[in-house]
């Protein structure tokens, strides 16, 4: 068995208790771990990838059991490049983190970013739902610490929310696996495959009910209109950094329904025909209006770039819903490119409203303007999807894809729209933050910067340098992701193609047999 | 039997989804408490339900026995659901204890460097 598999759950979940137990009051300490764990996590990823990229499905059994009476990881090239974009996306905000001193205004804030990553990189890589279950728990417990880290009343308030929400969305993601189990008697994906192929079509009602759970379920993960509501004030409310790193946290909602809905619940199961297609569309047309309509009318660019983070998963599900090969593969694409662009505004946020706060409105320039107002720029073309960016390159995949869709129009219309006006509400923001603060009417504020508490105040400054660096790291994978579109692309037809092949993870999983 | 758990879990899911939508975080955390302890019932009754049996095979003879998974299930689902209240339950007081508000709703313009918002 190769125990690579195994790594990027297992790293994690090492380095986090260490760090709690031994390192607890040893900063630096902390945050040398810190870094070499993500490095160290990088490193794995990028084996893993290597090993998943010549096609094979490889399986790790978790205490040696055979595959469908124990937990299974599985790799292919899908979990491969989930875990190594999470590796890529968690190396600079650690290194964000760092260097603007976030991680000091709260207790264990590197070992909740390992626990973070270990559930992250779980949910990715296992092959049995139940376990998908545990590590959804694992990342959430995680993201509750990260989400009120540094505290505030404002900062709780919206933690309980989330919280709540997402309890609610736990518990019904146990009532869909136990109506899955009541009906199939297993868990593992591979197996409920077979097993659901194997159900006669009068007796699936509530197989059916179990699916369609599931996919709300996995909905409210991906900030699915009308599931989104937990979203804007969460990630507006975190510490900008960790709402960076929840931009993978969308994009776990978003692998577990292709995951699923290609291999169990496959295309060509009657129990759920139609469900991807006629209903995940539509939700996913609407999510990417209205993520729109938010950037647009948002006061606060935390809440814009969190209307942003909506917009690009309406996108996304919208190329994941047409459920076609060459549209999956534009999907896989785009989940590269939105989750950097994604993180790259939350960033740029932070620097804003560390310096001038967050409201859209013009105030006196502040420290280091100009290059914010640059990466604000990029991370908005991105974002956008305008040239030269990948963003550019991802939209015209979808558009692309969504060529012989039977609703093109549709598609092509909320895309195109929706990319306008989520120009012209970056644009605006932009403005309004970068650019009037240099209007002469606009008077400087009277002594303190109206930051958010004392304890925020009383830090040491940030050494923006780090932070800077982090930053134009985000850009330079944005970049590399445009340059090398081509491998790129290459990679996630690939990836598709194994994804609308489910027979060969099957095998894999099952030992061959069935 | 059947309908007794059936009903049980019903009125349980029903009791939490009212509890929820409630404006103030006790009532809704109670709500979550009553959600959960539905669901943990729930998936006790996926593997059908079986009086007096034994949850593990017999090789020796042919007796009854209860699905062991879901029991293993449901022990998991418990621990989880046990903590994820314990943390809400803490981050509810901590949120009520720096803003003196227990409403589970934000004012709308509430942002973390609102000016004023330190209670």
């Amino acid at each position: 068995m190769n125990h690579w598999i195994v790594a990027p759950i297992v790293l994690p979940a090492i380095l986090a208790p260490f760090i709690i137990m031994v390192l607890r009051y040893h900063l630096d300490l902390q945050r040398i771990f810190s870094i070499a764990g993500v490095v160290g996590l990088l490193g794995i990823a990028l084996t893993i990838t290597a090993q998943a990229s010549g096609g094979d499905i490889q399986v790790y059994e978790l205490g040696d059991w055979p595959a469908p009476f124990g937990i299974v990881l599985v790799l292919d090239k899908l979990s491969a490049m989930m875990v190594l974009l999470t590796a890529l996306l968690a190396l600079p905000i650690v290194l964000y983190a760092i260097g603007s001193g976030w991680d000091e205004r709260g207790k264990h804030f590197h070992a909740l970013f390992h626990f973070q990553l270990m559930g992250v990189c779980g949910a990715f890589l296992t092959g049995d739902a139940f376990n998908l279950f545990v590590f959804f728990e694992v990342l959430l417990i995680a993201s509750y610490g990260l989400m009120t880290h540094g505290g505030g009343a404002v900062r709780l308030k919206a933690g309980v929310q989330y919280v709540a929400y997402n309890l609610i969305g736990s518990t019904l993601f146990l009532f869909a696996l136990g109506t899955i189990y009541g009906v199939t008697g297993t868990l593992n994906m591979a197996d409920l495959a077979v097993r659901v192929a194997e159900i006669p079509p009068e007796d699936t009602a509530l197989l059916r009910v179990g699916a369609v759970l599931l996919l709300l379920v996995f909905c409210i993960k991906a900030a699915v209109l009308p599931l989104h509501f937990w979203l804007p004030a969460s990630y507006a409310n975190a510490p900008l950094p960790v709402a960076a790193l929840f931009a993978i946290m969308t994009k776990v909602g978003a692998y577990s329904i292709l995951r699923v809905y290609t291999l169990a619940f496959g295309p060509d199961v009657a129990v759920t025909d139609g469900l991807i297609g006629d209903w995940l569309q539509p939700a996913a047309l609407l999510t990417l209006a209205v993520g729109t309509i938010g950037i647009l009318g948002s006061n606060h660019i935390a809440r814009m770039v969190a209307f942003c983070a909506i917009a690009s998963m309406g996108t996304l599900l919208i190329a994941i819903s047409l459920f076609s090969e060459t549209a999956t593969a534009a999907a896989l694409y785009y989940i590269f490119h939105s989750t950097l662009a994604t993180a790259l505004l939350f960033l740029v946020a932070d620097m804003v409203m560390e310096r001038r706060g967050g409201a859209i409105e013009p105030k006196a320039p502040m420290a280091q303007n100009g290059l914010i107002a640059a990466l604000f720029f990029v991370g908005a073309i991105a974002l956008a999807g305008m040239p030269p960016l990948s963003g550019f390159i991802g939209k015209l995949l979808v558009l692309d894809a969504s060529r012989d869709a039977p609703d093109a129009t549709a598609v092509w219309a909320v895309i195109l729209i929706g990319s306008f006006v989520t120009i012209v509400g970056l644009a605006r923001a932009g403005t309004l933050i970068f650019w009037k603060s240099y209007d002469a009417a606009i008077t400087p504020p009277p002594t303190e910067e109206t930051d958010d508490d004392a304890q925020i105040s009383s830090t040491p400054e940030p050494s923006p340098g780090l932070a800077f660096a982090s930053v134009f790291g985000v850009v330079a994978g944005l970049a590399l992701l445009t340059i090398f579109a081509g491998p790129a692309l290459t990679y996630a037809s690939g990836t598709a193609a194994q994804l609308f092949t489910p027979d060969d993870y099957i095998s894999a999983v099952l030992g061959g047999e069935e | 039997m059947e309908a007794l758990v059936a009903s049980a879990v019903g009125v349980m899911t029903a009791a939490g989804i009212f509890l929820i939508l409630r404006r103030r975080t006790f009532p809704v955390i109670l709500g979550l408490s009553l959600i959960t302890y539905a669901v943990n019932v729930f998936l006790f009754a996926t593997g059908r339900l079986a009086l007096n049996a034994p949850a593990v095979l017999n090789k020796y003879e042919d007796v009854a026995y209860t699905d062991p998974l879901p029991q293993a299930l449901v022990l998991t689902a418990i621990v989880i659901s046990f903590g994820m209240t314990a943390v809400i339950v803490m981050i509810a007081l901590s949120a009520y204890l720096s803003s003196k508000d227990d409403h589970i709703d934000m004012k709308p313009d509430d942002s973390v460097d609102a000016p004023g918002e330190d209670a």
